[in-house]
């Protein structure tokens, strides 16, 4: 499936970045990311606060808590796309889990993405074995499901989640939970040749990466790169947030611009 | 294979009770559910395996436990009569060890020298760390704090055995809490370290695992009854958090329609407050620690605080196989209040001279409404899934009590 998505890809190594929805609230939220694109990010991944976010660190745990204290919802982040949109037209992706999405019903969830242009989803709780019924609703609404890949994903794996996989493919570079690693030791290149002879889905990595110089090393690997925890620690300062986001952005771009796509 | 009863009968596809089930968790954890899937398949036909979690269960845990007969609060009640199946009796006081003792033989099997578990009353927790120490294996448990307050001599207890216990400060801070910070240490770190699921919760294979695990109990009481009251009871009753106990007691029963099946849910201040545990009565579906199973939630789906006096059952999900019983109406599910409950701790230590744990007294506690509605002829069994030493404490606490503990 060709989406907005795989464009982002295109001309040169993807930079992606997270922030949570709501995180410190509705307005600052539609300005860090309207402040991400501008600074060059490709995609912005919105996080919707769960409850229970058992694949984050202590970093995007904090921040959905704060997302919480402003009175955050599903229904509200569907407001805040809507009030992104009226800036950019930045690709956006949806990062929750499971239960929020089922909750709100798969068709209208993907009907609500769709009419926002969210290009997709990425739900760290739903493996391949579970995806059959979410996927029909957002291929309806031509919204990617964009599948997990992890240090411990078995070759029969690696190649069943490849082949379902629309939009990009989500490397996590190390074991764990989100959050900001001091060194990334995992070697990720056979995982990385693997997925590549499956498929010529975009592939970026993500968990752990925060300097420019992980971000460079793992463009080297990868089309793409995924910044977290790293955004959410510099929207968690609380004090020129959007001045810190950009500048921070700047040296990620440049830095992930040095390798040659 | 140490229980009668297939999983199967009740399962509809691999990991599933009817829609309930499943396994929603993280990529990075679903390669090592596989290889624990595949594993306990093959150890569950294995003799071996089996003679060795025969002989532990019956040589080191136990078993079999008592089916006792209750004679003093059968005739009390005036109606039907009641029998406990005493798994308070068990080395470490309560059920858990059943299933500890069969998930941490698989682990051993499968070359795992590290075992990691979550615990809401401590129970479970004591149960992991015992096997631990017995099989010579590091232990680590995951306990909300405001459940390492309430049950400090767990905590001690647990320490006492070798295992280092993490008090867990997110959330609320209780067995919910616990189960998230145990998942996350998992997805850390799997090659070398099992997580024991204590109760018949989370993704599959833990549901079924556990439910096999502690099947025993049933199977026991399914053949006791027959022995010494000469049918099958006409009712069981069980308390239920995750479901644990409620499961094992239920499973050789489920194929007999006659024999009624009654969970027991923690009510906490009332259904009707949000202080309540009460999954079944209070939750819809939705999607929560690996399973497709029924929760406490509010409209978005965040998963709800939850309330109860009982560490054990302050939990604000249920497993799957009770939420496809209720689904069909092969068992009931009711809700026990804290008062009902604190009520019926102190009935069964005054008439049966049993401090039961304060879970077990919500299935005592609705034991005391249904005997009299039944008549003499007929036998109720009632599971007591563990000991009560451990809430003496906070009984005195809650009837106002202050204990000199220095």
């Amino acid at each position: 499936m060709k989406t907005k998505l795989t464009q982002a890809f295109r001309n040169h190594k993807a930079l992606i970045s997270f922030v949570v929805a709501g995180d410190p609230d509705f307005k600052q939220t539609v300005d860090h990311v309207v402040a991400l694109a501008e600074a060059g990010c490709d995609i912005v991944e919105l996080g919707i606060p769960f409850s229970d976010p058992v694949a984050d660190g202590p970093e995007i745990q904090a921040a959905d808590l704060r997302a919480f204290d402003s009175k955050t919802t599903p229904e509200r982040v569907f407001e805040m796309v809507a009030a992104i949109r009226e800036q950019t037209d930045i690709s956006l992706v949806f990062l929750t889990y499971a239960n929020l999405v089922y909750q709100y019903g798969y068709v209208a969830f993907a009907k609500r993405c769709a009419a926002l242009r969210v290009s997709g989803l990425i739900i760290p709780d739903l493996p391949l074995e579970e995806q059959g019924e979410l996927r029909p609703a957002l291929v309806a609404q031509n919204v990617a499901l964009i599948p997990l890949i992890a240090p411990t994903t078995t070759p029969d794996r690696i190649a069943a989640i490849a082949k379902a996989a629309t939009g990009f493919i989500y490397v996590v570079s190390s074991m764990g939970v989100t959050g900001m690693r001091q060194s990334l030791t995992t070697d990720l290149t056979p995982l990385i040749t693997a997925i590549r002879a499956e498929t010529d889905t975009p592939i970026a990595i993500g968990f752990g990466i925060h300097t420019p110089e992980q971000a460079q090393k793992m463009a080297e690997q990868a089309d793409g790169v995924i910044v977290g925890s790293a955004m959410v620690h510099e929207i968690a300062s609380q004090q020129d947030v959007v001045a810190k986001l950009t500048t921070y952005t700047h040296e990620l771009r440049q830095a992930v611009d040095s390798v040659a796509n | 294979m140490s229980t009668t009863t297939n999983p199967e009968m009740t399962m509809t596809k691999a990991g599933r009770y009817g829609d309930f089930g499943g396994q929603y968790v993280p990529e990075t954890l679903m390669p090592e559910l596989i290889r624990l899937d595949n594993a306990f398949q093959h150890y569950q036909h294995d003799a071996d395996f089996q003679a060795e979690l025969t002989d532990l269960l019956n040589n080191y845990a136990n078993r079999p436990s008592l089916l006792s007969y209750a004679k003093r609060m059968s005739a009390d009640l005036g109606g039907a009569q009641i029998y406990f199946k005493r798994e308070d009796l068990n080395h470490t006081g309560a059920h858990k060890i059943n299933n500890v003792l069969g998930q941490a033989l698989l682990a051993k099997r499968m070359g795992k020298t590290r075992l990691i578990a979550e615990t809401g009353a401590g129970q479970h927790g004591v149960a992991t760390a015992t096997i631990a120490a017995l099989f010579g294996m590091d232990c680590e448990i995951y306990m909300g704090k405001m459940d390492t307050d309430r049950q400090a001599l767990n905590v001690y207890r647990m320490e006492l055995l070798g295992a280092k216990v993490h008090p867990v400060t997110t959330g609320s801070m209780v067995l919910k809490d616990a189960i998230n910070a145990a998942l996350q240490a998992w997805t850390q770190r799997c090659d070398d370290t099992a997580y024991i699921m204590g109760s018949a919760t989370g993704p599959h294979p833990f549901p079924t695992m556990v439910r096999t695990f502690q099947s025993v109990i049933s199977e026991e009481a399914r053949k006791q009854s027959l022995e010494l009251i000469g049918h099958l009871p006409d009712a069981v009753v069980a308390c239920v958090g995750g479901g644990s106990n409620a499961i094992g007691s239920f499973a050789n029963f489920i194929d007999d329609p006659d024999v009624q099946l009654i969970g027991c849910e923690a009510a906490g201040k009332g259904v009707t407050t949000p202080l309540t545990a009460a999954t079944i009565e209070c939750g819809r579906t939705g999607i929560f620690h690996g399973m497709k199973s029924i929760f406490l939630q509010d409209a978005d789906g965040q998963i709800s605080p939850v309330y109860s006096i009982s560490a054990g059952l302050d939990y604000p999900g249920v497993g799957p196989e009770h939420a496809r019983l209720a689904e069909t109406g092969r068992a009931q599910y009711v809700g026990v209040t804290d008062d009902e409950a604190v009520d019926a701790f102190e009935y069964l230590a005054k008439t049966e001279g049993i401090i039961c744990a304060i879970e077990s007294a919500h299935a005592v506690a609705y034991v005391q409404k249904l005997a009299p509605t039944m008549r003499p002829d007929q036998t109720i069994i009632c599971t007591l899934s563990g000991r009560g030493d451990k809430d003496v404490a906070a009984i005195a606490k809650y009837r106002g009590v202050t204990l000199n503990e220095d």
